[in-house]
């Protein structure tokens, strides 16, 4: 017993601030590709070499158009190593939930010259927190209902676990979501808050529909990770329904692949109105 | 392996067709019969064999017949040895190894589900990766498209095996469990507390990701390959990239070869630490729990660091890595290491200082060697049980073989000795990381890209934290492939839950499994 006691004291305090400060971030952390895409070139060998999809080229006779889907993006960096021109750039940014879907995607027109060379016309899409007024009277009551404490029941609808293990990491020490008054429970009747990982297999839909009845209003869905939000690199098929929001309601995205812990903890803050409506993006 | 040959063509000449040295670390024996049972029996009983992996392709469009392959693993031999049995498209049916061999239970009947093949005198030939309510289709045939939209859900089917008997009754838990592990329906038949029996149903994670490895290019496959068990994500993606490397005779740096060594002995490492903990845990000694959870952190910053992604995605690639390291990460790797070892070193302590913890851990969950032997279990939790297996020493690949390696092996089976496998395995492994970061060479860190011939198949095995990794693939034109087989530890190893839970009180189910730690999504692709 002394000797637990004395392995604690010694440890001292390990828990990290955030989100009241920013996380220690090591350099080589691959967060948010951005893109410039008025000096972009060409962006067809990104699109090439994306693994799910997430940039894709659409070209019509002398024009073309870009879309980036942070929702479908794993966070691989192969865009910004396969694009020349500086165009693309991996930066450490992690904050990217996001409760609107079509906020996560960006596309961009060009004019295609004669030798197959993008001129960049006009970037489009992206709402900034475009949110109507009734949503934002329903985050209103949610946060006030909710807002304090929240209790979150965590189903995975298919995911490969790798979300599971940083939201795992949620409960160690260092991220200690119980200092926010956030907890895990084990069972959706407890629970306000479902937080779904996975592309939604067929064998799990059932499940998830029943997970979701069983939870009592006022209820929050955050999907997690590029599957939860897009269907990732499975997408859609036989057996994978595309993402959450195909089955279920979905208030908050958590893109990732997988979110980090910090990542996480900003996307449930954000589903219950807890972050400034500044940090909102 | 001469002898074994010349044995099987004595014994079985008529059967035997060609014999073909694939890659130098397989074997492929063409058979004419889909009848393997001979051969089988012959190769377990007199050449000490035993059955890695069982599989189909469908080759009808190419050769009009449907494959079986049967990966064997001779104890001492490097070399694995594949039966390739031909299925005939206008009888689509097999003779069942199951009974006499239980560790192809669940891979038979995935061949069932898959293909359509049937096996015929298979002990309990139900559906198992298919659930009841699935239409009769067979998603691994070439005619079966992968976007194809399947009627809705029509509810339950699936009958359980009947709970009976005074006092006697069911607990069925999942697939939406109530701590944050993935999904799965246990059955649990109860007597008072002691667990009677457990029947399991997996595969509520099936993602179709076999029959995606078909339709996307080599580079892109190699993230799914990634996704297959994220706990396993530089194992997994390794596995594959060595089955194209073997198929397309694509030559490692060695540099490359040493780097995946340091991480995938970090992969390792941080995954026990997280089960040491969670054992811990599961029989309420939280405070260790939480030190190992801070421990951990550790291992995943430094990953991060390493490969710019806690769990070590987005780093491995054919040919070797992507990134290559600076002198500044060396040094990182190399300072980081010390302050991990100390800290592993006071959680080992500190688990095992608390009597309380350690008797609720010895003689919990026993699963006795000769139950593993029969199963075919691996890993982790065949170690615990006298299963003497380590890929890493048997069929050495990365920079395996060049540093010394002890693989730890109990006969005791219990949850305890499931424990110190994993203690143990984290001390050697940070001695191999020392040793090969001491060692990196300088050079390429990934060879340069190249096309990836069509039609060549190659086996790949890893030893991930769990256990035996193997994935074989036959590469198609165009820098596709044609089949991705892919088997992770814990296809073999479930059916070890189920033997070591029995008249174990359902209070100690939780630490039981936490000890084998499997992966559904590695089960159910």
């Amino acid at each position: 017993m002394f000797k637990i006691l004395q392995k604690t004291f010694t440890t001292g305090i390990v828990t990290a601030p955030y989100p009241d400060a920013a996380p220690p971030i090591g350099e080589q952390f691959r967060g948010r590709p951005e893109f410039d895409f008025a000096a972009w070139r060409d962006a067809r060998p990104a699109a090439e070499v994306c693994p799910t999809g997430a940039i894709a080229v659409h070209d019509r006779e002398d024009s073309r158009q870009v879309t980036v889907d942070y929702g479908r993006c794993i966070f691989c960096g192969q865009c910004a190593e396969c694009s020349r021109d500086g165009a693309v750039r991996i930066t450490r940014d992690f904050e990217l939930a996001a409760r609107d879907r079509r906020s996560l995607v960006l596309t961009a027109e060009y004019a295609l010259g004669p030798d197959g060379a993008q001129q960049y016309v006009k970037t489009t899409g992206a709402p900034e927190g475009g949110v109507d007024s009734a949503g934002e009277e329903v985050r209103r009551a949610i946060r006030s209902v909710l807002g304090r404490s929240l209790a979150i029941r965590e189903v995975d609808a298919g995911s490969c676990n790798g979300c599971e293990l940083e939201i795992i990491a949620l409960n160690n020490p260092v991220h200690d979501i119980e200092r926010l008054g956030i907890h895990f429970v084990a069972s959706p009747r407890h629970a306000d808050m479902l937080l779904v990982t996975g592309p939604v297999t067929r064998n799990m839909e059932l499940a998830l529909r029943k997970t979701y009845a069983a939870t009592p209003d006022p209820k929050v869905v955050a999907a997690v990770g590029a599957c939860g939000t897009s269907g990732g690199i499975f997408g859609r098929n036989y057996a994978c329904l595309g993402g959450v929001d195909q089955v279920v309601p979905v208030d908050v995205y958590v893109p990732g692949c997988p979110p980090r812990s910090q990542a996480l903890l900003h996307g449930i803050l954000l589903a219950i109105g807890r972050l400034g409506e500044k940090r909102a993006r | 392996m001469v002898s074994l040959l010349e044995d099987l063509r004595n014994r079985f000449g008529g059967a035997i067709g060609a014999i073909r040295a694939e890659t130098a670390h397989q074997l492929a024996i063409a058979l004419n019969s889909p009848d393997v049972r001979a051969i089988a029996g012959h190769l377990r009983d007199h050449w000490a064999s035993r059955v890695a992996a069982v599989f189909a392709e469908d080759r009808t469009a190419a050769e009009g017949v449907f494959y079986n392959h049967y990966v064997f693993e001779q104890a001492g031999n490097p070399c694995y040895l594949i039966l390739e049995a031909p299925v005939p498209a206008h009888d689509p049916r097999f003779p069942s190894l199951a009974a006499e061999l239980p560790a192809v239970n669940w891979q038979e009947r995935e061949i069932q589900d898959w293909f359509g093949l049937e096996a015929t005198g298979h002990p309990n030939p139900r559906r198992v990766a298919l659930h009841d309510n699935w239409p009769d289709v067979h998603p691994l045939r070439k005619d079966f498209a992968l976007d194809q939209e399947l009627p809705p859900f029509e509810g339950e089917q699936h009958v359980y095996r009947p709970t009976l008997g005074e006092g006697v009754f069911q607990i069925p838990v999942g697939p939406v469990h109530a701590g944050i592990i993935e999904p799965g329906h246990f059955n649990f038949a109860v007597a008072g507390e002691p667990i009677l029996y457990l029947q399991l149903r997996m595969f509520y994670t099936h993602k179709g990701t076999e029959k995606l490895f078909e339709h996307i290019p080599i580079p892109r496959a190699v993230f799914l390959a990634e996704s297959i068990s994220g706990d396993s994500a530089f194992s997994h993606g390794t596995a594959f990239c060595q089955a194209i490397e073997r198929a397309a005779e694509i030559e490692v740096p060695p540099r490359a070869h040493v780097m995946r060594t340091i991480l995938l002995e970090l992969e390792r490492i941080y995954n026990h630490i997280a089960d040491i903990g969670a054992i811990s845990n599961d029989v309420g000694f939280v405070i260790a729990n939480a030190h190992a959870g801070r421990v951990r952190e550790l291992v995943l910053n430094l990953n991060e660091a390493l490969t710019g992604s806690r769990l070590l995605r987005g780093m491995v690639s054919v040919g070797g890595v992507r990134r290559d390291w600076s002198r500044a990460q060396r040094d990182l790797l190399r300072d980081a290491m010390g302050g991990m070892e100390s800290e592993f070193r006071d959680l080992v302590a500190l688990v095992k200082s608390s009597d309380s913890t350690q008797d609720r851990l010895e003689r919990t969950g026993i699963l006795t060697p000769e139950k593993a032997r029969m199963l075919g279990i691996v890993g982790v939790g065949g170690r615990a049980s006298g299963v003497d297996l380590d890929v890493r020493r048997d069929h050495p690949y990365a920079a395996y073989g060049r540093y010394p390696l002890r693989v730890p092996v109990y006969e005791a089976g219990d949850v305890c000795h499931r424990m110190q496998v994993r203690i143990e395995e984290v001390g050697e492994s940070f001695g191999l990381i020392r040793a090969a970061a001491g060692d990196l060479p300088d050079g390429e860190h990934c060879a340069p890209p190249q096309p990836i011939p069509p039609d060549r198949c190659a086996l790949s095995a890893v030893e991930g934290w769990r256990g035996e990794i193997l994935h074989w693939v036959r590469t198609a034109p165009g820098n596709r492939l044609e089949r991705c087989k892919i088997k992770d530890p814990s296809v073999n190893n479930w059916p070890a839950l189920v033997e070591a839970v029995q008249g174990n009180i359902i209070a100690d189910f939780p630490v039981i499994n936490k000890s084998f730690n499997l992966s559904y999504s590695g089960t159910d692709r």
